[in-house]
């Protein structure tokens, strides 16, 4: 298991006193004490890891979150923000010496202005909350990560949450246009609003996918799209996963963008099948789901295109859903992998990195490899458009040893990820999880880099330290100049 | 005046160690076709990007492509065009406005962040920025992001980078996010509408399901150059569309229909006008050598305040002209440049609209005194020191092109 920083016996020590300044700034039930309540906070989805919270905080309007942070900041407190808690990486962990700051309580739509096509909200509200707020107008947010129904949109753009139509619509950070902030300072900035581009420096889109390292998001604006007009699905059963693979490459080579198009792996389908019923091949090595969406003239051309695809690269079943019902049907399945894995095995641990798509054969062969060597099973969903890569490893936690070696099988999967050319995580964050491989892809010059600026939000390192990066932020050294006239030969380079 | 011109990325840290040790400031230039973009550099020597050229990776259907940082947008669009691909983001070409000669860079185009008409449905320029390798101002070499399309693996750096004008690393090599071309594309247009009517259809069509890639709106005075000479006489409303033929042809029916199109331009006079909406034609004429008695602004507002903010400004200079793209979410405005270009007057005028403007043709003189981007308040100015003193704590890299002290 991976360890976090050592609580600071101090602040520990001045935890009532703490407690206390908490309850002057946010009154009555906003400042959570008890053991037996704290415990609710103790992780997120990422459930292996587990801490009790010094305090759990929720505030209810953003004065009360720039008094908290200024006291944190006076007096050396840490903070983790936490949404609705459903990161898979730790994200929201919390920390035995730190202040738990709870956004559960910021749950308004502050205005919907559809003359410029975007949402005011704040960050407690929920992902699947906002589409459901403009759906009448014919309207909907686009990022769709599995948990939209409990994500907040503040977790989604701590993390740069994506979903199965991320590849045509893009992740958070091209469906956000404006926030505001509070500086671990206590500092209101607004960055970006209703209108398009940065003033300046593009501090919008460094915050977002920031993991809460940053600052504390207080209001969000999103931009909305009209929703399409039709989708349809193909259900594609492939006898090996090379043929799936080469057909994903020749549909984006065709100059298709599907709405969504995911994969699942023999062992994926099965437990699906098994959940949801919705008609999946059982005799495919792999399936795509390939979803159309657009005017009924576009669908339907491109579906025609898609089958013809399907077909020249060996599809042994291909079937397009004939109405709504039969379209969701066709994705029940996949959208219930997960629970539906749950079933194989009494739990399971589920990786998110990504690879150049023509890699995947390689991936997935050596995979397999690793399966014997660990003893455990995987069962494998991918979104095929963009290269992001889901294996549930199986296991059991109840075995002494099995949740160690599943966590070594990830992390040699994401070692293999970075090795083939692709990267640690594709949209579930760094967080705890994959904090101690950020080495494998980044070298000490980079890693460096990312940490200054963080010292630029936040030089103390309070705002959630002990996440994405293996070692704790100096920012009295990173800062130092290390450079001095005459220590560097002049350049011999041509010159001009 | 040295101008230093490293062959590979290691030679460009060593020119950066050497003038960091030495305090000495360097302009960053790849090809040279945006330096009169920004505040005057002021810097005694030149890091010259020219020779880090060349496409390192593109696999089409991996909808990625590798590049170090000076490719020229010529090489990069040829490549592009020979697989079917684009950027989305539809990089404009604002070398015949801007007055200057060079080549266009990859590097270049996103570390100003620029953007052409699909950005209203695409994105801008940093939306498909995935990964690059750079030198920060103490000289050393580093990298963020990756070389596939979804990554979340540490802060976005990408974003950063874009539209920081070369002053918090030298980037020596990127990757871009690239897509399919469409197979066709025409354009819808309306005539004679106001402003305000005009933003309005475009929002309606914006807001259509009919998957509108490009909205502009040209006044009267300036459609004559537009280079589509059926066009001239009346104000234009310009709404394209792109796709699959049967689906072009189908969502410019309905919305031709619904909004009352009076025209309709196939592919090439489509071309033509976006490629000219981009690279601001209407004004080129008028910032060409020897007529640079005019100024450019930039303004992006929210789109629906864009008429009155225009309306503001003519009120208070009589000779401004201006038209809309992104929906009304960028306005360009020429006024005359006088002493101030008018700036007190466009930025009250934003003040009142929000959003932000920027002077981006202007006598050097202007550019040297009034604000060329929008200027920073507060816990945001502040916020924007520590940042670029995090990647450029002596002030090495591009100093003073966008702010004053960045």
């Amino acid at each position: 298991m991976l360890q976090m920083p050592m609580p600071d016996r101090a602040v520990l020590a001045r935890r009532a006193e703490i407690v206390a300044a908490l309850r002057r700034i946010v009154p009555g039930e906003g400042v959570i004490d008890t053991e037996l309540e704290r415990r609710v906070y103790e992780s997120d989805g990422l459930t292996a890891y587990r801490t009790l919270p010094m305090v759990v905080v929720l505030p209810e309007n953003t004065e009360q979150i720039v008094h908290i942070l200024r006291y944190c900041s006076a007096n050396g407190v840490k903070v983790v923000p936490r949404g609705a808690g459903t990161s898979l990486s730790g994200g929201a962990l919390p920390l035995a010496d730190g202040v738990l700051l709870g956004l559960g309580k910021f749950m308004r739509i502050l205005e919907i202005d559809v003359p410029n096509r975007c949402v005011v909200v704040q960050p407690g509200v929920t992902n699947l909350g906002i589409t459901h707020a403009v759906q009448d107008q014919g309207f909907y947010y686009a990022p769709d990560p599995s948990s939209q129904i409990a994500c907040t949109i503040g977790g989604n753009v701590a993390e740069n949450s994506g979903g199965v139509h991320c590849l045509k619509y893009g992740l958070t950070t091209n469906n956000v246009i404006g926030i505001e902030m509070v500086t671990m300072d206590g500092e209101i900035v607004r960055l970006g609003g209703k209108h398009l581009d940065s003033a300046g420096y593009d501090l919008l889109g460094v915050m977002v996918g920031s993991e809460g390292l940053l600052g504390i998001v207080t209001e969000v604006t999103v931009r909305i799209l009209p929703k399409p007009p039709g989708a349809r699905a193909l259900l594609l059963g492939f006898p090996t996963i090379e043929g799936a693979g080469n057909a994903v490459a020749a549909i984006i080579g065709a100059g298709i963008i599907p709405g969504g198009m995911e994969m699942m792996d023999r062992l994926a389908v099965e437990a699906a099948e098994a959940f949801a019923h919705a008609g999946y091949p059982m005799d495919a090595e792999a399936l795509l789901i390939v979803e159309l969406d657009g005017c009924e003239a576009e669908v339907d051309h491109l579906v025609q295109a898609v089958e013809a695809i399907a077909a020249e690269h060996g599809a042994t079943t291909c079937r397009t859903s004939r109405n709504e019902e039969e379209r969701l049907l066709f994705w029940a399945g996949r959208k219930s992998a997960f629970p539906a894995v749950g079933r194989l095995s009494p739990d399971y641990y589920c990786m998110d990195g990504t690879i150049p798509r023509k890699r995947l054969g390689e991936v997935l062969a050596r995979m397999k490899q690793m399966e014997g060597r660990y003893g455990l099973r995987v069962a494998n969903v991918f979104h095929a458009g963009d290269g992001n890569l889901h294996p549930l490893i199986l296991y059991d936690a109840n075995n002494p040893g099995e949740l160690e070696r599943a966590e070594e099988f990830g992390n040699d999967i994401l070692r293999l990820c970075v090795e083939v050319g692709g990267v640690l995580t594709g949209e579930h964050g760094v967080g705890v999880e994959k904090r101690d491989l950020m080495g494998t892809m980044f070298n000490e010059a980079d890693l460096d880099q990312q940490q200054r600026l963080k010292c630029a939000f936040d030089p103390d390192s309070l705002l959630n330290p002990g996440k994405v990066f293996p070692q704790l932020c100096k920012c009295a050294e990173l800062g130092r100049v290390h450079v001095h006239a005459g220590q560097v030969r002049f350049p011999d380079l041509p010159r001009f | 005046m040295e101008v230093f011109r490293p062959g590979d990325a290691h030679e460009t840290e060593q020119v950066v160690a050497w003038a960091a040790a030495e305090r000495k400031p360097l302009e960053i230039l790849g090809g040279g076709s945006k330096r009169a973009l920004g505040r005057p550099s002021r810097t005694e020597h030149t890091l010259d990007l020219s020779a880090l050229c060349g496409i390192v990776d593109y696999d089409s259907s991996e909808l990625v492509l590798t590049a170090r940082a000076a490719t020229t947008m010529t090489e990069i669009e040829d490549q592009l065009v020979a697989h079917h691909q684009m950027l989305a983001f539809e990089p404009p070409d604002w070398r015949e406005v801007l007055g200057t000669s060079g080549a266009q860079t990859l590097g270049g185009i996103l570390a100003c962040n620029l953007s052409g008409p699909r950005r209203v449905r695409a994105g801008a320029a940093r939306d498909h920025f995935l990964g690059f390798a750079a030198v920060n101002g103490w000289g050393d070499g580093w990298k963020a992001g990756g070389k596939v399309v979804k990554n979340v693996t540490g802060y976005d750096m990408c974003k950063l980078q874009a539209g920081a004008f070369g002053t918090l690393s030298v980037m020596t090599e990127v990757t871009v996010r690239v897509l399919p071309r469409p197979e066709t594309a025409c354009t819808l247009i309306l005539q004679s509408l106001s402003d305000e009517d005009a933003v309005a259809a475009m929002a309606a069509a914006l807001n259509s399901p009919h998957e509108v890639s490009a909205a502009a709106h040209l006044p009267v005075v300036l459609v004559a150059r537009s280079g589509i000479a059926e066009l001239a006489g009346a104000a234009t409303t310009a709404l394209r569309l792109e796709g699959p033929r049967p689906s072009v042809d189908f969502r410019a029916d309905v919305l031709g229909r619904l909004l009352g199109e009076a025209l309709r331009l196939g592919p090439a006079d489509t071309e033509r006008f976006w490629t000219g909406v981009g690279a601001v034609q209407p004004f080129v004429d008028q910032h060409s050598a020897g007529k640079s008695d005019r100024a450019l602004w930039r303004v992006c507002p929210p789109p629906s305040a864009a008429p009155a903010l225009v309306r503001r400004v003519q009120a208070g200079l009589g000779s401004a002209e201006a038209f809309y793209d992104w929906g009304g979410a960028l306005v360009w405005l020429s006024v005359e440049a006088g002493t101030d270009c008018g700036a007190p007057l466009i930025r009250a005028a934003v003040a009142q609209s929000g959003g932000h403007a920027t002077l981006i043709r202007a006598p050097e003189r202007v550019r040297m005194t009034v604000p060329v981007f929008e200027p920073l308040s507060g816990a945001l100015d502040a916020l924007t020191r520590r940042v670029k003193a995090s990647f450029d704590p002596l002030g090495i890299l591009n100093p003073g092109r966008m702010q004053e002290g960045v």
